[in-house]
């Protein structure tokens, strides 16, 4: 008997342990009290409507959104071609340039925040927005180019050739037959780099600048000044938002397939 | 000209240093169904694949209906190509598939529908039409393949191993599939292929490649019946294959005289139902005996070597061990010109 419960109260105790953290933030959301604090005082809605009325939020939110979606969109324009060469062609360097596109998943992200700050922006002189924007491509790079890549490996060349024979040029054949074929995997590259980029702490906590920030480092200066649930709901919020794209994901694209 | 509709002069190919084809001459005439036949790594399906344009030659030229194609870019060439793995578009179905080359040289609307309606038709897929291909078995993806390239009228049709990935009742299907819609529309077809059954059963000619050169070129019936060289021998068959020197077979033994004046010839080859067993000027001692049905299978070790012989099953057996007398008659002998 006990044996028999052993799984199912494991199980339960994981889901605690993952889930309750974030049950706690948003119960904590809706309290009507003025301070952060769990059990909640009260209900009301007045902290989730007041993050909305947070002009620094507001601001932080379309930046991170800029990097997010501008930031992604960039390693895909140079993940794409990147993985499809190294798929298709047997080059020198193509071990290397894996490992260095690798290379920001490995490093911690206060290394490569610092190692930026103090090599690139500061000595170079590039402006913030900039900094923040290169520093966002390369961070998503790997994940772009390794899922681009895991679905290219599940594409057999040949329909390319055949393309070609039926009258296509060799970058026609790319754009009718290989593009639409992995479709699902740029999505998902897609969604996992805007997540990653959008949850980023680190890198962005050197880069910012005055009046320039992402969402989580407008939320964690936030927070040093003011200690009010409205930050419990910005990050209901936040992650509502991630698991709505998740499952959107997951159930139009078969997402977890590709991750 | 019609007999050199397609021409390869001294035609080579190389992946790099290695070289795959070395100086190739073939000659195809239009409306014929030529195999390339030999086993892998011999060159054959790099020599179609640069007859399609897939590969660029190092050297020689490739002459087709009577315009030099030797640089053409593949696209232009009107050589339609059936992978071995049928390289279907994945994303496309059936319908959009045979499509795809005809959209790309503009044709739209009825015209279209009516071309790929009759393309499916003549491979028996009418009602797949709407299907994805991956929903489709290996025999229909084959003849969406197939399809796919006919509607595009091309001047040849090239054919990787179109029976190899078949089971066997499905083979025999495709292989007279091939055989109709070759004889309606009259395409020049060439297909690459291991296998010498398939070869012998569907091509008007054979060409045996060997180590990237052509080791004989015939009529089913010739290469069958008379294989130039052992290795052709062996291909199709003969598996008691001998060279001759000064008038004697060269066996383990030393040199061997045969009832008979030998042909002046570099070797002879019997097929296993060419040796006659049970009497004879040789003997040797049955290692191995199988039932075939009409036939039963011997091998005999002999002071010549391991000889394989069929005979009628309804002949008594011998049994594991016993002596038995043979004969290797001349007359049932292919002479080989060459050895090796």
């Amino acid at each position: 008997m006990t044996r028999r419960l052993f799984a199912p109260l494991t199980l339960l105790l994981v889901l605690v342990f993952l889930i309750g953290p974030f049950l706690i933030i948003v119960a904590a959301s809706f309290s009507a009290g003025d301070t952060l604090a769990f059990p909640p005082q009260g209900l009301s809605f007045k902290w989730i409507l007041k993050v909305f009325t947070v002009e620094s939020f507001r601001d932080s939110f379309v930046m991170s959104m800029f990097l997010a979606i501008g930031g992604t969109f960039a390693a895909l324009i140079m993940g794409i071609p990147a993985s499809y060469a190294m798929s298709r062609y047997r080059l020198p360097f193509s071990e290397t340039v894996r490992t260095v596109v690798s290379a920001p998943i490995i490093v911690p992200g206060i290394i490569v925040g610092l190692a930026l700050l103090r090599y690139f922006v500061v000595p170079i002189g590039v402006p913030i927005t900039l900094a923040l924007f290169l520093a966002h491509t390369a961070l998503v790079l790997p994940y772009a180019v390794r899922v681009v890549s895991a679905s290219l490996n599940n594409l057999r060349p040949d329909i390319e050739e055949a393309a070609v024979l039926l009258g296509s040029s060799r970058l026609g054949a790319f754009f009718r037959v290989v593009l639409p074929n992995i479709r699902g995997g740029i999505l998902s590259a897609f969604i996992l780099g805007f997540v990653t980029s959008f949850n980023q702490v680190p890198v962005s906590l050197f880069l910012s600048g005055p009046g320039v920030r992402t969402l989580p480092i407008d939320m964690l200066g936030y927070m040093e000044i003011v200690f009010d649930p409205s930050i419990a709901a910005l990050s209901s919020l936040l992650a509502f938002l991630s698991i709505g794209i998740v499952f959107a994901a997951e159930r139009f694209l078969g997402f977890s397939r590709y991750v | 000209m019609s007999d050199r509709f397609l021409a390869l002069d001294k035609l080579s190919l190389a992946y790099g240093n290695t070289v795959a084809v070395r100086d190739l001459d073939l000659e195809i005439r239009k409306g014929e169904l030529l195999a390339l036949l030999g086993p892998s790594g011999c060159g054959k399906t790099t020599t179609m694949r640069s007859i399609a344009g897939l590969m660029t030659p190092v050297g020689g030229r490739i002459h087709l209906d009577g315009t030099d194609i030797t640089r053409m870019p593949a696209n232009k060439r009107a050589v339609g190509l059936v992978f071995q793995s049928y390289a279907l578009f994945p994303h496309l179905s059936v319908f959009e598939n045979v499509a795809f080359g005809l959209k790309l040289k503009g044709m739209r609307g009825t015209e279209l529908e009516t071309r790929v309606t009759n393309g499916l038709k003549s491979v028996g897929l009418s009602s797949f039409a709407n299907r994805k291909t991956p929903e489709l078995s290996g025999g229909q993806q084959q003849r969406v393949a197939l399809a796919r390239s006919m509607v595009m009228e091309p001047k040849v049709l090239l054919l990787d191993e179109p029976l190899s990935n078949l089971d066997a009742r499905l083979r025999l299907e495709m292989r007279t599939e091939l055989q109709r819609v070759q004889k309606e529309s009259g395409v020049t077809m060439i297909f690459v292929t291991h296998d010498q059954v398939e070869a012998l059963a569907l091509a008007d000619r054979i060409v045996v490649m060997k180590n990237g050169a052509i080791e004989q070129i015939g009529t089913p019936e010739a290469i069958y019946n008379h294989p130039v060289s052992a290795f052709v021998a062996d291909f199709v068959g003969f598996e008691n294959i001998f060279a001759v020197r000064h008038g004697r077979l060269v066996t383990a033994a030393g040199g061997v005289m045969l009832s008979g004046a030998l042909p002046d010839v570099a070797g002879l080859a019997w097929r296993p139902r060419s040796v006659s067993l049970g009497s004879g000027p040789l003997s040797g001692t049955v290692r191995g005996v199988s039932f075939a049905g009409g036939t039963r299978e011997y091998v005999l070790e002999t002071p010549l070597g391991t000889i394989k012989a069929e005979v009628d099953a309804a002949l008594p057996a011998h049994g594991l061990g016993q002596t038995v007398a043979f004969d290797l008659p001349v007359a049932g002998a292919a002479s080989l010109r060459r050895f090796g």
